[in-house]
């Protein structure tokens, strides 16, 4: 937990994101939204009574609704596809990679309460895999926002870009991260810390523990620099080159599984480029158990404490 | 979040067992609708103490599951992973709590558990899990998981010459989901007459009527098209899901109970109402529905 008196406001990063999703539609009739029984959950009410015919629900059925928005892309629209990220990306997953990437359509997928979000529901509803399926999907560009300025960037840029387009939105609570006047793009880390001992690469939700954690860092003599990098792909090498050139070692931290996500993509870099030591914070190669979303990120010490422990572990010292 | 088991006085759950039929039509309905009272009080104070849950679809599904657990399936507590006993999947996974405390009243779960329903670390996780819970057949949670997995368990039986049976509860929206109908085909195809899905037909789903998201109807004529027999019951008349359960199958047919449900049944201001899909009852809310649920 941070230090600072005040506590930060939160934000549900669904609400900047209908909000932009509206301003889109409003400012082209291309835009239209799919859903799968998922309106609510999505915060598309507004959406839908002010163009409730560019909303299409097709009910409980991911696997149709990824596939008729590669059709409406055919058809001349922008679709955005919105449900939660766990069926979006397990059902539909042979939608996303022939429909959607292969076909190379201009389709934006968006993943509703990823990660841990839905911690109580169990390992079906926990969408911890969806970062290590999609980073090996070619065309794929993978963007996990950190808080509401970059989710609604990351889905502007996403209208404008010509290709398929993933984007997790999470409803748990996060403070904001990124500088004033900050610009998304696609392949660029932000340094939001600098630091020569250690580099914390960190993204989404996950991104204000890393900065608690490099704070606490300083107390223990330890400088860390902190990489917020919105794309798992394309991921941005240079500023991870540079970090393992310009610190001694490298952690990464992910609301996900450490197996073929963030971090994956990160070791595989470090390893061609610079090998450093690196260790991965997320959830290990298990099924989680039930519990709150709070309860099992401290479980799995996806926690400024958890960061802490492994920059210390991967620096010795 | 305390670990402390929260219990709502006066929804404690006694092991009322499962009654066989020497008992007498009367006795086993009777049975049943006491078990179904006793499993509502218990479910909505499961919900209410997590904070979390599916009341609408649990409420609509209970009398169904009750019937099932607490007369129709070859099942007990001692043999839970013999081959030969009859299985149900519960493929509307988000009712799980209403399955928890159906298993408890049937005796197959400790009712101390339902306490721990989705605390961390809990065994009963807020969607079922087989691994976790002995008597829970498939895990289940996203929709159009179920019947797919049913239509294996029966073809194993028939495979073994097996009269074991299979069912296998949906939900109506989960419908919508391609799964279901490749599984109705495949069923079809195999002549599995020892499998009966039973459609929770309460016509919500998440977050609007079935019919103004993607429509089913006509159900029982695209069931029958895809080559099963077709039953139509009123799914909160325990007598007559009773005799549809009991009643000997169509030779090389599966069967398709629709069950004509009302969602969040039988609560006044819940009935037939889509927020209560997920809406957690507040304390007032638990003390008037159980005031609903006094009598017998
Ligand atoms: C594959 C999948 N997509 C979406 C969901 C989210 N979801 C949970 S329950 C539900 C509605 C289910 O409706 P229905 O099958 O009619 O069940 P009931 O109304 O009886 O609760 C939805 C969309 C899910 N669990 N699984």
């Amino acid at each position: 937990m941070t230090t600072s008196t005040t506590q930060p406001v939160l934000h549900d990063c669904r609400d900047a994101y209908a909000a932009t999703l509206i301003e889109l539609a409003q400012a082209d009739p291309r835009v239209v939204v799919v859903v799968n029984d998922s309106v609510g959950s999505s915060k598309l009410g507004e959406f839908k009574r002010r163009f409730p015919d560019r909303l299409i629900n097709v009910g409980i059925a991911e696997q149709d609704m990824v596939g008729v928005a590669a059709g409406l892309a055919n058809g001349g629209k922008i679709p955005f596809v919105s449900a939660a990220s766990c069926f979006l990306t397990a059902r539909a997953m042979e939608q996303i990679k022939v429909d959607a990437a292969y076909s190379n359509h201009n389709i934006t997928l968006c993943g509703m309460s990823p990660g841990m979000a839905y911690g109580e529901l169990g390992p079906t509803h926990h969408s911890i895999e969806d970062l290590a399926w999609l980073r090996v999907i070619p065309n794929l560009t993978v963007v996990v926002p950190s808080d509401p300025a970059e989710t609604a960037q990351a889905i502007r840029w996403a209208a404008d870009h010509s290709g398929p387009v993933f984007v997790r939105v999470s409803r748990m609570g996060v403070p904001d991260v990124n500088p004033a006047g900050y610009r998304f793009a696609p392949g660029r880390a932000t340094t939001l810390r600098d630091g020569d001992d250690v580099t914390i690469v960190a993204n989404g939700t996950v991104v204000a523990p890393a900065l608690d954690a490099a704070h606490e860092l300083s107390h223990l003599g330890i400088t860390a620099r902190v990489l917020s990098m919105p794309t798992v792909k394309p991921l941005d090498v240079e500023a991870v080159v540079a970090a393992a050139r310009e610190t001694a070692a490298i952690v990464t931290v992910e609301e996900a599984l450490t197996t073929g996500g963030l971090g994956g993509a990160v070791a595989e870099t470090v390893v061609q480029h610079h090998p450093v030591p690196v260790r991965f914070v997320g959830v290990p190669d298990v099924f989680a158990p039930t519990g709150s979303a709070r309860w099992l990120l401290e479980h799995f010490h996806i926690s400024a404490a958890g960061i802490v422990e492994a920059a210390r572990l991967a620096l010795g010292r | 979040m305390s670990a402390a088991p929260i219990t709502t006085p006066g929804t404690a759950l006694p092991v009322l067992g499962r009654i066989g039929a020497e008992a007498g039509r009367e006795a086993v309905v009777a049975h049943i609708r006491e078990g179904a009272r006793l499993i509502r009080r218990r479910d909505i104070a499961m919900i209410h103490s997590a904070g979390l849950g599916h009341v609408g679809g649990e409420f609509s599904v209970i009398d169904i599951l009750a019937t099932l657990y607490l007369h129709v399936l070859e099942i007990s507590a001692g043999r839970l992973d013999d081959p030969e006993r009859d299985r149900l999947i519960l493929s509307k996974g988000h009712a799980a709590g209403a399955l928890y405390a159906t298993l408890a009243a049937a005796g197959l779960l400790d009712p101390a558990a339902l306490d721990t329903f989705m605390r961390p670390l809990s065994k009963l996780n807020g969607h079922p899990d087989r691994t976790k819970v002995p008597g829970v057949e498939a895990n289940t949670g996203p929709l159009g998981h179920g019947l797919p997995v049913a239509v294996g368990t029966a073809l194993a039986g028939k495979l073994d010459g097996s009269r074991r049976r299979t069912f296998v509860v949906l939900g109506d929206g989960e419908l919508q989901e391609g799964s279901n109908w490749e599984a109705l085909m495949t069923a079809a195809h195999h002549r599995l007459e020892h499998l009966t899905a039973v459609v929770d037909r309460n016509r919500l789903q998440q977050g609007a009527r079935v019919a103004e998201t993607n429509d089913l109807d006509p159900l029982a004529d695209k069931a029958r098209a895809f080559g099963w027999h077709v039953v139509e019951v009123d799914g909160h008349d325990h007598g007559a899901l009773l005799d549809t359960f009991t009643r000997p199958p169509v030779p090389g047919t599966p069967t398709f109970v629709i069950a004509h449900t009302v969602k969040g049944h039988p609560i006044s201001f819940m009935s037939d109402e889509v927020a209560w899909h997920h809406k957690v009852p507040n304390t007032d809310e638990v003390a008037a529905a159980l005031a609903e649920l006094e009598t017998p």
